[in-house]
């Protein structure tokens, strides 16, 4: 049983997931390095936020192992996966309305990051990083779009992640939103938070990610660096067909 | 230091429930006083789960009716005091709290609501065929002298009193703690609380079955205080109706929301019954819950709030 140490983060091993009769993942492998930025790519229905359910725990697998720093957490429910350390972010905003935006950070901040004693200055400094400490005092529905995101992602943030699951954080923002959004996820992976990114934006995804991984269909198809995914014949013909 | 003030008024208002008790108004004015507060206890229960998680329960009257039910198996069976039909009128309703508590892993929503509603025509089939507890034909109790005060009426003013001054008490902390907070987020979005680390299922099993508790500490002296109890009383749709309203008219994510409502709602009830008839009570709750829904949705705590913030 001894398997050499390695630097996997996490690691997906073989996880499949059926609904019905639909195989919506097919022994999908994939390993995270710690400090990585990590892009998660494929046509629309391919698996991409299923994966992501299967990791956070929001839907059980029916097949494969998930290791989080070499531990298995298959098994764990969700809200003790974020303890650990694996927080996502959701691709339709999902705030709690009946909070402010300050409240909204103090959730994490007291069940996931246990502090609460310095719930109010912690919640601050980061809705500073992320330039929404003007909006501390309003309920979420007063928010504009970009806002809603960053709250997504400053409430995740607030959750003290090691591993952020970005899904579609940037889907139907402008381009000057999306480089704000992208500058923000940079700066979260220098403080060294490793990041998987679910994107559809490729310039986005290239532009950020280190490592490529592309679904078609719940298998995956290639991996590479931005470059060498360009290229690859199996990841033009998923996505444009023959 | 705000939890002791709050059991320091709590304590005021016992002890206010006593001097009342003491001064000897007309008899009735016990017996109105009694309906008010087991709805501010009704209520102020059902709000910890319906307000504060956000689950409707539409089966208050199971509960209610487990209470009183429990209460009077134990008086049959054993000749138990009063305080001891409380505990397990409360113990054995927070079991069926318990109960829907798992349901929530399946149903929510409207769903759920219509589950707690068919749980409460099966737990009404199930006493109606239990002969022990008098089934269909109702159960008659006697009571002994009343150890205090003189008068069952009296002595059941004082300890519902007693009882809501619990109830409330306990809503509120729960409101004001990480369960609370957990509760609200859950409320909000449960996929995202769950998300952020809140334990949504253990939280809610907590929420049902303390709501339970509470809802059959409301019912257990409910035999004491009508001594006829058959299923149809016990099981009355008011409960469920009543129970939803008072927290919808007050205001459901504070403690204070269900017990405005109760006494508002409550006292309107009573007056009604006495002054034009006691089937009005039905209508004046539904008038007035359609002009909250429509005019104020929060309730008379979020209209409070509105008003001062302008």
């Amino acid at each position: 049983m001894s398997r050499p140490m390695n630097s996997a983060l996490l690691e997906i091993d073989a996880v499949t997931k059926r609904f019905g009769g639909f195989l919506a993942l097919d022994r999908v492998s994939i390993q995270v390095r710690a400090g990585e930025r990590l892009g998660l790519i494929g046509p629309n229905g391919s698996g991409k936020t299923t994966l992501i359910n299967c990791v956070s725990g929001a839907l059980p697998t029916d097949g494969g192992r998930i290791l989080f720093e070499g531990r298995d957490i298959t098994a764990l429910p969700a809200h003790q996966r974020t303890r650990l350390g694996i927080v996502r972010s959701f691709q339709i905003p999902k705030p709690f309305t009946s909070m402010t935006v300050m409240e909204n950070l103090g959730i994490p901040l007291e069940y996931a990051a246990h502090a609460r004693a310095r719930g109010a200055t912690d919640a601050l400094e980061i809705l500073r990083a992320i330039g929404l400490d003007t909006k501390a005092g309003l309920r979420p529905t007063g928010l504009t779009q970009i806002e809603m995101r960053k709250l997504e992602l400053a409430r995740a943030m607030a959750a003290r992640p090691k591993l952020l699951i970005s899904d579609e954080a940037m889907a139907g923002l402008s381009s000057a939103e999306v480089d704000d959004i992208l500058a923000i996820l940079f700066r979260l992976n220098e403080s060294g938070i490793t990041i998987i990114m679910i994107e559809h934006i490729m310039r986005a995804v290239m532009r950020f990610s280190q490592r490529v991984v592309v679904l078609d269909a719940g298998t995956r198809i290639a991996e590479g660096t931005p470059e060498e995914i360009v290229r690859n014949p199996a990841v033009e013909k998923a996505y444009l067909g023959e | 230091m705000r939890t002791a003030r709050a059991v320091l008024v709590g304590i005021g208002v016992i002890g206010l429930g006593l001097l009342l008790a003491g001064v000897r108004v007309n008899p009735y004015m016990y017996f109105a006083g009694y309906v008010v507060l087991q709805y501010v206890i009704i209520a102020s229960a059902w709000n910890i789960l319906g307000g504060y998680a956000g689950y409707v329960n539409f089966g208050t009257p199971a509960f209610f009716a487990l209470g009183a039910y429990t209460a009077i198996f134990l008086m049959e069976a054993l000749g138990a005091p009063l305080p001891v039909m409380i505990l397990a009128g409360g113990l054995v309703a927070g079991l069926l709290g318990l109960g829907i508590g798992y349901l929530t892993l399946r149903l929510k929503g409207v769903f759920f609501s219509i589950a707690t509603f068919a749980l409460s025509v099966v737990v009404q089939t199930l006493i109606i065929n239990w002969d022990f507890v008098g089934g269909a034909k109702g159960y008659t109790v006697i009571r002994p002298p009343a150890p205090f005060f003189g008068s069952w009426g009296v002595l059941l003013f004082v300890v519902m009193v007693t009882l809501a001054v619990v109830t409330v008490l306990v809503a509120r902390s729960v409101e004001r703690s990480w369960i609370g907070r957990g509760l609200a987020a859950l409320r909000d979005n449960e996929e995202a609380a769950e998300c952020m680390g809140v334990p949504t299922l253990r939280l809610k099993l907590f929420a049902t079955t303390l709501s339970g508790f509470f809802l059959g500490v409301a019912g257990a002296p409910f035999p004491y205080y009508v001594t006829y109890v058959e299923p149809a009383s016990a099981f009355d749709l008011n409960y469920a109706v009543n129970a939803l309203a008072m927290p919808m008219i007050g205001g459901t994510t504070t403690w204070v929301g269900p017990v405005i409502g109760a006494v508002l709602l409550g006292t309107a009830q009573q007056v009604a019954t006495v002054t034009i008839s006691s089937e009005l009570n039905l209508l004046i709750v539904g008038v007035v819950l359609v002009l909250f829904v429509v005019l104020a949705p929060e309730g008379i705590v979020g209209l409070a709030r509105r008003l001062r913030s302008r």
